[in-house]
């Protein structure tokens, strides 16, 4: 019951063209089915991402793990709840990220949980950049 | 189903059957002049209720998948197509999904007299733990039935159930790809829904044969949990248990029939008329009102592992009932403590129920964790404390004895509290959207409503007016077709009239012999048009917000009636949110922004739409659309107009629904009658 051969191969992995992205914006592409979030993060955005003690959070992990270096504007998350699998929406929440509406978990601007009921940060999916401009998905 | 049968049929057809499969003896046995208790009160009759309403559900399942498609792309279509062209289609699917709740309101009474009466104590452990089994096969089942429709709610429903199983350390994710046979709920799990959905109805019923087999080596129990001693403490089954079981399910039809034909969309979730989008969650997602209880388990618990685990420990822990409760007397008429206590559990469940459907937040998460807390308590603490420390009152010394002594009066006051308890669980759902703090749309006089609402036909041809001149540039209504105009219960044209209408229409068509594409005029068969090709283009042509498709919208809308307005929308059978709703929003423009609220740029104030800013410019002024038969016109009449015709849109079977309905229920209320008189006089010796 596994995901037969056409699914497996559709879900191969897609580039992604980020030149028409400006600052403070974001954008949802779908990848195996699933919702990608790829921000252009403020220079605000960044900094409260860097100014969190990473040891008080619920899930440690700093911003640097969570973006390629030199890249640190742009961030790439999986845009599914880690509590119950609802899409969270961008630029809600006290916490200058995500906010799901289903059970109020929110999410700061590096997509780790900062309140509610989900157990873990918003998932970064395997990417790469192919040049500055353009990234990898898978 | 208790040993050989000594049953010799006359006919010698039979007789050479009978020795070779003595089938005959075996429903003689079980069904005829099986032994029940003469105390049995109609709670009993729930086991009856409960076998005619699984049968119910795989007939018309059985039918329905026969114009179901299964496909992630077709499925929501397949079911609209259902409703509205196939005979009978909307009377099938109503009793389809009508029927799935009120399999689990008679499984929840069904349970709760087990419970009351000690129905599970010994001998008869392994008989309820057939039912938790058959129970959990239900809840699979109606899960995944939900899901078919591939509405908002179904999709996204799936999606929360099935990412339970991802709390499971280490193995979680696997099985959950496992479940969706994909990266995320889409086509693939819909086929293996289906697939299931159709499987487990059968193997309900396998456990049921088990349920009853059990039941009938064991004995029944009754309601003063005594054994059966002496002949004079049992009837047989044929003819009293059959028609006093008979008189209970022609009663349960009654308010089945009143959902059917009345309530139909009393009970679901109006997101659910709004088609699987992925990209989109609903703002509150709400599983069906028979998960309730369990869902507002899972929600309290802050830890997502706990959280699962103690949702499903709290169905499992019925499955050691009989070890929990160690109290020799079985029936709770006879435990004064332990009466009490299954009434304040029934409320906390009921109370569970009502948490299930509330936004998680403030006061209802520490109710919820309150109430979680007491609900294992009554299986954990309270049934293993009051077996040592309650003392009982005598128990009579058998059936009879307690026939001739017997007080009716609790039998009242439970059915009230049971009806009252009912109405406020089966209401939950109506509660369950969330109303951001918006007006409420002020209610209208609608033609259409009550049990003998028709359209009014002027009021239909007026608004498909306003819909072709005003809507229709930017909404679609592609499940109506053209040849609908001319049907019954509709607008009321002709079959010619209906068919000049469509010509007015260009309907792209092809390929022709030349591989090319080609405009022709519209034939009765065609479905209207939409504005535009896809849903992008609609996107992008309405900055960003695309305008939705107006076929389904009179139910794909609602507003949170809340407590206890809901309670007593069963009984005046009010169903018109949707339509109240949307003749809200058409009127509910204003060029002043009240202050305090912002309205960003490119958007408009509506005082009815939630968070008050719509993306839709103000469609209708004064005068905009002429009419031909002297109505006014004005706003009010165009909003009226076009959420009538909007509504048959929605159920263009409406007036067929209501009018059988009215005719089922004086079959039903006769055939009561009679089934009640006949038991009277089956009975009129055994009392």
């Amino acid at each position: 019951m596994n995901p037969d051969a056409s699914t497996i191969a559709a879900g191969a992995p897609i580039e992604v063209d980020l030149s028409p992205v400006a600052e403070g914006q974001d954008i949802k592409v779908f990848w195996r089915g699933k919702p990608i979030y790829i921000s252009h993060r403020t220079k605000k955005q960044i900094e409260e991402a860097r100014a969190v003690n990473v040891a008080s959070l619920p899930d440690p992990q700093s911003d640097e793990a969570r973006v390629k270096p030199g890249h640190e504007q742009w961030l790439v998350v999986i845009g599914i709840c880690t509590h119950l699998g609802c899409i969270p929406i961008a630029h809600e929440g006290n916490y200058d990220g995500f906010f799901c509406p289903c059970h109020g978990s929110q999410y700061d601007s590096s997509g780790r949980i900062r309140q509610g009921p989900a157990p873990a940060n918003l998932p970064v999916p395997p990417y790469q950049f192919v040049s500055d401009t353009k990234i990898q998905i898978g | 189903m208790s040993g050989p049968s000594d049953y010799q049929p006359s006919n010698p057809a039979l007789q050479w059957i009978e020795r070779r499969l003595p089938i005959i003896g075996l429903v003689h046995s079980s069904f005829v002049v099986y032994p029940t208790p003469r105390n049995l009160n109609y709670w009993w009759t729930f086991g009856a209720i409960l076998s005619f309403m699984l049968g119910m559900q795989i007939l018309t399942g059985v039918v329905l998948a026969m114009h179901y498609t299964p496909h992630a792309d077709l499925a929501f279509k397949s079911v609209e197509l259902i409703v509205r062209d196939v005979n009978f289609g909307w009377l099938l699917r109503n009793m389809h999904a009508c029927g799935a709740s009120m399999f689990f309101f008679a499984v929840y009474v069904h349970m709760l007299r087990g419970l009351y009466y000690g129905s599970y104590k010994e001998p008869r452990e392994v008989l309820w733990i057939l039912g938790v089994i058959i129970y959990l096969l239900m809840m699979a089942t109606g899960f995944m039935g939900y899901v078919l429709p591939w509405g908002q709610m179904s999709f996204w429903g799936a999606t929360v159930i099935t990412n339970l199983f991802s709390a499971i350390p280490y193995v979680g994710e696997s099985i959950v790809t496992l479940l969706w046979g994909g990266y995320s709920v889409g086509n693939p799990t819909l086929n293996r829904f289906f697939s299931l959905h159709y499987l487990l109805p059968f193997l309900i019923a396998g456990v049921v044969v088990l349920h009853v087999w059990a039941l009938h080596v064991a004995g029944q129990n009754n309601p003063d949990g005594v054994e059966p001693k002496t002949e004079k403490d049992t009837v047989p089954f044929t003819p009293h248990a059959t028609i006093k079981d008979g008189f209970g399910v022609a009663c349960f039809l009654l308010l089945y029939a009143w959902f059917i034909f009345y309530m139909p969309n009393y009970l679901g979730d109006a997101d659910n008329y709004i088609p699987a989008n992925p990209g989109v969650t609903p703002p509150h997602i709400v599983p069906e009102w028979y998960y309730l209880p369990f869902y507002a388990i899972l929600r309290s618990i802050p830890n997502k592992l706990a959280g699962v685990i103690g949702m499903f420990s709290a169905i499992i822990i019925l499955c050691f009932l009989p070890w929990l409760d160690a109290a020799k007397t079985r029936s709770s008429k006879y435990r004064p403590l332990a009466k009490q206590f299954f009434w304040i559990f029934v409320a906390v469940c009921i109370l569970l129920g009502y948490l299930g459907a509330q936004p998680p937040e403030g006061i209802y998460v520490i109710a919820g964790r309150v109430l979680t807390f007491c609900y294992f308590a009554y299986f954990l603490i309270v049934l293993p404390l009051l077996s040592r420390i309650e003392t009982p009152r005598p128990v009579p010394n058998s059936i009879s004895e307690a026939i001739l002594a017997k007080s009716s009066k609790a039998v009242a006051s439970v059915a009230v509290a049971l009806v009252a308890a009912g109405a406020l669980f089966l209401g939950n759902m109506q509660d369950a959207r969330a109303s951001e703090g918006n007006d409420k749309p002020p209610g209208n006089k609608w033609s259409f409503a009550g049990p003998f609402g028709k359209y009014d036909r002027g009021a239909l041809q007026r608004g498909l007016k306003v819909y072709k001149e005003v809507c229709s540039s930017c909404h679609g209504l592609s499940f109506i077709a053209f040849r609908n105009l001319a049907e019954a219960g509709g607008p009321g044209y002709s079959v010619a009239q209906a068919a000049a209408f469509a010509s007015d229409y260009k309907i792209k068509d092809g390929p022709n012999d030349a591989g090319d594409m080609f405009e022709r005029p519209g034939r009765p068969a065609d479905y209207f048009p939409s504005p535009f090709p896809n849903e992008q283009a609609a996107r992008a042509a309405n900055g960003g917000a695309a305008p939705p498709d107006l076929s389904l919208i009179t139910k794909a809308r609602s507003y949170g009636r809340g407590f206890p307005w809901f309670i007593f929308d069963f009984f005046t059978q009010y169903q018109e949110q949707g339509p109240d709703y949307v003749a809200a929003v058409l009127q509910g423009f204003e060029e002043k922004v009240p202050e305090g609220v912002t309205i960003p740029e490119g958007s408009y104030y509506n005082k009815y739409f939630p968070g008050h800013a719509i993306k839709m410019p103000k469609p209708l002024s004064d005068g905009q659309v002429t009419y031909d038969d002297g109505s006014p016109t004005t706003v009010a009449q165009y909003s009226k107009d076009v959420t009538t015709f909007l509504m048959w849109a929605a159920e263009p079977h409406m007036e067929a629904r209501k009018r059988l309905g009215f005719q089922v229920f004086v079959f039903l209320i006769i055939f009561a009658f009679l089934m009640y008189f006949t038991k009277k006089k089956v009975w009129a010796d055994s009392h």
